[in-house]
Parts: structure tokens; C-alpha cells; sequence
């Protein structure tokens, strides 16, 4: 907490309007923590196409809402979490045991997820209470939550240093990392699990609906633009903490939605990626 | 051809593989030596990838597969592996050096490849003759300099047993026959036992000390000069074994009277 009485005393020391404020203090700490972590789990979520599963696991807050809702929590967090955790495993499973599409189990938890969650939620009209779950507001943040994410920042780069290469291996062939000993099933699944951690503790400040984009579009945009996984990881880290920073500054001058507001960032990045890529590799 | 087992070999007794009711690979046997290139052969859905899986411990099966390297039975072997293809987005940003250093090493490449660890892939690829694909992304590569990147990586560290499978698989033939003579050199050099899954019988000949003809279990067995004229070979294939066996010889002749490579 002493960390974070010193940020907002560094903060003063800026010469902006929107510097005085408290929640935008703590708004911007968050957004320095969360965007690098978004972006680095991004990369290997393009990577090996796991946008849809993401952007399940990012609606499976509702659900987890839902029964929060039901067994009297009055903070969701705990129940979200086991919800996202139980789907990330789940998904893993069943993907091991069918040999079915990615595509065609995740369609099916997606839609049935959201069904349960929208059930339970609009029960005698009572899912206006929860909309602000759908577009979250980084305002609201929390110096107990700033230090969680900075926990989790710490578990997702000790993990990434030590599981980074076997992620890569298993990306391009399961097989070919399975030959060099690698447990392609616990790398997955671990992986899974961290990102349904990061996913689920930063969805009600970024919003349901677009918490799946702050993740894909960085990474996307680097890897219009990248040639080695250095640089890879490298500019979606600029990218994301750069649409991270200019997006909570415009969206306190425009008064808009701050999580939309940083989408929108990253995509006019992705889109500027994908031009300088064409010319890149044409 | 050796018969004993005393030094290394790869012994596989009575091998059954089921998946979903079906059954996928029947009684196989089959026996390889150390230095021995055996080529397998068979028709689409023979069994020939299932194979090589069961022997990485990746498919549940029944009978027996023993793995005795310099005396002693050892459980968990270094087998090198060559898939048959990639399903990597042809727009990753994984390069040829993050490729082999992220299997070669310990060091997260994300963090970037130090030069110590780039003068070691470097090293490993010059014995490909790949070096010079250091800097390309794995998306830019042609179908032989991805399977000779992949052999170097299946080499690094020496595995006791190396697994192709179907290498002539969108690879051009001058591609094809360095891959083979890579091959060649590294079973006479380092005394290792390859197993190939291929379509290209003709191809293999010239370096396969033996050929199996599998269609879930082994057809027929034999020296590659005799299994080109072997009866069992031809009715499995039907009349496209000689499609497919004259199609490189062929290829190779025009090929060289266009002026292609």
C-alpha cells in the first residue's frame, strides 16, 4: 500500500488535469499493470488460435455472476473464477478426449454458458443490475485489487520464463513437442488456467464484451509487423500498455467508456500494423 | 542386415492399437537395429503415422515395445521426430533461430536469442545445410528447408531413435534427395536407427536397408530391391504402386530437361 501512496504522490508531480484524481491515479497504475500482462498472454493466445476460447471465458463472468448471485456471495470474484477455471479445464478435456474441433466444443460451451448465465441474471427482469459487467469501468479499481494484479503479474512472468519455449514447441506441433518431452496436456492446461485468472480478474474493469479484444488486438497487431518471437512479444507490450495509457486519457477528456475507449486504440494500431505488414511482405 | 539385439535396437511384439472401436494397428512386429533405415510403406490409413505415435507414447496400446540402447532396456529412449506437416499459421513470427533455440534451450526466447545460444543454432543447423535460414520465419520456409530445419531439430540432442514421417511430402527432389543423403550420413555416422513413413518407394531405395509394407499389420518385409517386384506390395497398392514408384524417376528426368531444379 506504501507503493501505492507513492505512485499518487508521483503522480501530483504531473502537471495534468486528470492527474489529481484519485481514481485516475489508480486507474492508470491498473492499466500498467494489466496491459502488459494482456499482451503477453495475448501473443500466445493468437498464436496457437485460441481468440474464441478467450472470448468464452471472458462471457463465462456471467455465469459465474449468476451463481454468486444464487449462493449468496457478495463479491463474484471467487465464483468467476471457479466458473472460468472449471470451462478452461473442461474445454481441455474434452478437446483430448473427442478429437473434436476447438471450434465446434467451444461453440457449444459458449452458447450454453451464456444461457445459464442470462437465466439465472434476468430472473424477474434483474439483468439491468449487471450490465455494468458487460462494459466495466476501470474507474472503480481498487488499491487491494492493484496489488492482486500485481501478484498475478509476478506468477504469469514467472510462468512465461519458465513454460515460454515449451509453449512455442507445442504451437507449432504437439507432436514434435511431445517428442522432446514435453506434457503438451499440462502446458495447456496451465495455460488455460492462468489466462482464465488474468481474464476473470480484470473483467469488471474492462467489460465482458470487449475484455476478449484488449487480449487478441495487440498481439494481432505485433504479428502483422514481427519476424522473430523477440519482437513479437516486444511491440504487443508497447502496443498494449501504449493503448492502455492513451486510451484512459481520452476516455477522461471525452467522457467515454475507458475499456472501449482503449480497444479502440489498439485497433487503429492493428490497423496501422496491417498496412506496414502488406508492404513488409508483399 | 542384423538380426541379434545385443547393443541397441527397437523391438515391437504383438503391437495392437484400438481408437473408438476401431482397430487402428494389429499384431504388428517388427525389429530395428542400430544404423538400420527402415522404410515403411503402406496405403493411406494404414496405420503408418499411428505407428510412429505409439512409439513416442502417444497412443494406448497393447503387446509390447522394447527399447534397448548401449545394453540396457530404457524406458523413455531420445526419439527424434519429423511430423509429417506443420499446422502453423503461415503468418507466425516464430523465425528459423526461436525455432531450434526454443528446443535446444532453456532460455525463453521471448526474452530474446543471446548470441551465444545464435553461434549454437547456428552450429546445429550448418550440419543441415540450413544455416542460412537463421533469420527467415518458419511461414517462409519451402517444404525441404522445413523438414531439414526439423530433422536438425530432431537431431538436437543425438536421439537413439529417429521417426520420419512422410518426409517426400510436399518437398521438390532436389529437396528430396538431400533430405535422403542427410539421412544416410547421419545413420552411418552416428550408427542411429531411422524409421521413415513414406509414399516414395523408388526414392528410398537407394538408402533403406529394409521395406515394410504395413496395412495394419506387416504385409510384407524385405529388401528394397525385392519389395519393388513383391506381389503383396502391388495388390495393396493396386496399380498405383507403379504410379507412385515411376512418378520420381520421372519427375526427376524432366525436371532436369526443363532445367528446374
Amino acid at each position: 500500500m506504501a507503493i501505492i501512496e507513492a505512485w499518487h504522490k508521483l503522480m501530483d508531480i504531473l502537471p495534468f488535469a486528470w492527474t489529481h484524481y484519485v481514481f485516475m491515479k489508480n486507474a492508470l497504475l491498473a492499466i500498467l499493470l494489466i496491459t502488459p500482462l494482456f499482451a503477453i498472454l495475448g501473443t500466445m493466445v493468437v498464436s496457437n488460435r485460441m481468440a474464441f476460447f478467450t472470448e468464452v471465458l471472458g462471457h463465462s463472468a456471467l455465469t459465474g455472476i449468476a451463481i454468486g448471485v444464487i449462493l449468496g456471495f457478495h463479491d463474484p470474484t471467487i465464483p468467476m473464477l471457479l466458473v472460468a477455471v472449471v470451462l478452461a479445464v473442461a474445454v481441455n478435456l474434452l478437446k483430448d478426449w473427442t478429437k473434436a474441433s476447438a471450434d465446434t466444443v467451444l461453440g457449444v460451451f459458449f452458447a450454453f454458458i451464456i444461457a445459464l448465465g442470462i437465466v439465472i441474471l434476468s430472473r424477474q427482469g434483474g439483468f439491468v443490475k449487471y450490465t455494468n459487467y458487460l462494459i466495466g469501468d476501470i474507474l472503480v479499481v481498487e488499491p487491494k485489487q492493484i496489488a492482486w494484479f500485481f501478484l498475478i503479474g509476478m506468477v504469469v512472468l514467472l510462468y512465461w520464463y519458465a513454460a515460454g519455449n515449451a509453449i512455442i514447441l507445442a504451437s507449432v506441433n504437439t507432436s514434435l513437442a511431445r517428442s522432446r518431452l514435453i506434457n503438451t496436456f499440462l502446458i495447456e492446461t496451465s495455460f488455460t488456467i492462468l489466462l482464465a485468472l488474468v481474464v476473470i480478474i480484470s473483467v469488471r474493469l474492462v467489460g465482458i464484451l470487449i475484455i476478449n479484444s484488449l487480449l487478441i488486438l495487440p498481439a494481432a497487431a505485433s504479428r502483422n509487423i514481427s519476424r522473430s518471437v523477440y519482437s513479437y512479444t516486444i511491440l504487443a507490450l508497447v502496443i498494449s500498455i501504449f493503448s492502455g495509457v492513451s486510451g484512459l486519457i481520452a476516455s477522461y477528456y471525452w467522457g467515454t467508456s475507458s475499456g472501449a475507449t482503449i480497444v479502440l486504440f489498439a485497433s487503429v494500431f492493428y490497423a496501422i500494423s496491417a498496412l506496414i505488414g502488406r508492404r513488409l511482405r508483399v | 542386415m542384423r538380426n541379434t539385439c545385443e547393443h541397441c535396437c527397437t523391438k515391437i511384439e504383438n503391437l495392437t492399437v484400438k481408437f473408438g472401436g476401431n482397430i487402428i494397428l494389429d499384431k504388428v512386429n517388427l525389429h530395428v537395429n542400430c544404423g538400420e533405415v527402415i522404410a515403411v510403406v503402406g496405403p493411406n490409413g494404414a496405420g503408418k503415422t499411428s505407428l510412429l505415435k505409439t512409439m513416442m507414447g502417444e497412443l494406448p496400446y497393447q503387446g509390447k515395445i522394447i527399447f534397448r540402447v548401449e545394453g540396457r532396456v530404457s524406458k523413455k529412449p531420445r526419439i527424434g521426430y519429423v511430423p509429417q506437416k506443420l499446422q502453423f499459421d503461415p503468418a507466425s513470427p516464430v523465425s528459423v533461430a526461436d525455432l531450434v533455440a526454443s528446443a535446444i534451450s532453456y532460455h525463453p526466447v521471448w526474452t530474446g536469442v543471446s548470441r551465444d545460444l545464435l553461434v549454437k543454432v547456428k552450429n546445429v543447423l550448418s550440419l543441415f545445410s540450413a544455416e542460412h535460414l537463421l533469420k527467415r520465419r518458419i511461414g517462409e520456409l519451402s517444404g525441404g528447408e522445413l523438414q531439414r530445419l526439423l530433422l536438425a531439430i530432431a537431431m538436437t540432442p543425438e536421439p537413439e531413435l529417429l521417426l520420419l514421417d512422410e518426409p517426400a511430402s510436399g518437398v521438390d527432389v532436389k529437396g528430396l534427395s538431400l533430405f535422403y543423403r542427410i539421412v544416410d550420413d547421419l545413420r552411418k555416422k552416428h550408427d542411429i536407427a531411422v524409421i521413415l513413413v513414406t509414399h516414395d518407394l523408388v526414392g528410398v531405395s537407394n538408402y533403406a536397408d529394409r521395406v515394410i509394407l504395413l496395412n495394419r499389420s506387416v504385409i510384407a518385409e524385405g529388401e528394397p530391391k525385392d519389395m519393388l517386384l513383391n506381389e503383396k506390395l502391388v495388390k495393396a497398392f493396386g496399380p498405383m504402386l507403379w504410379n507412385i514408384s515411376c512418378l520420381p524417376v520421372l519427375t526427376t528426368k524432366e525436371k532436369s530437361k526443363n532445367g528446374n531444379h
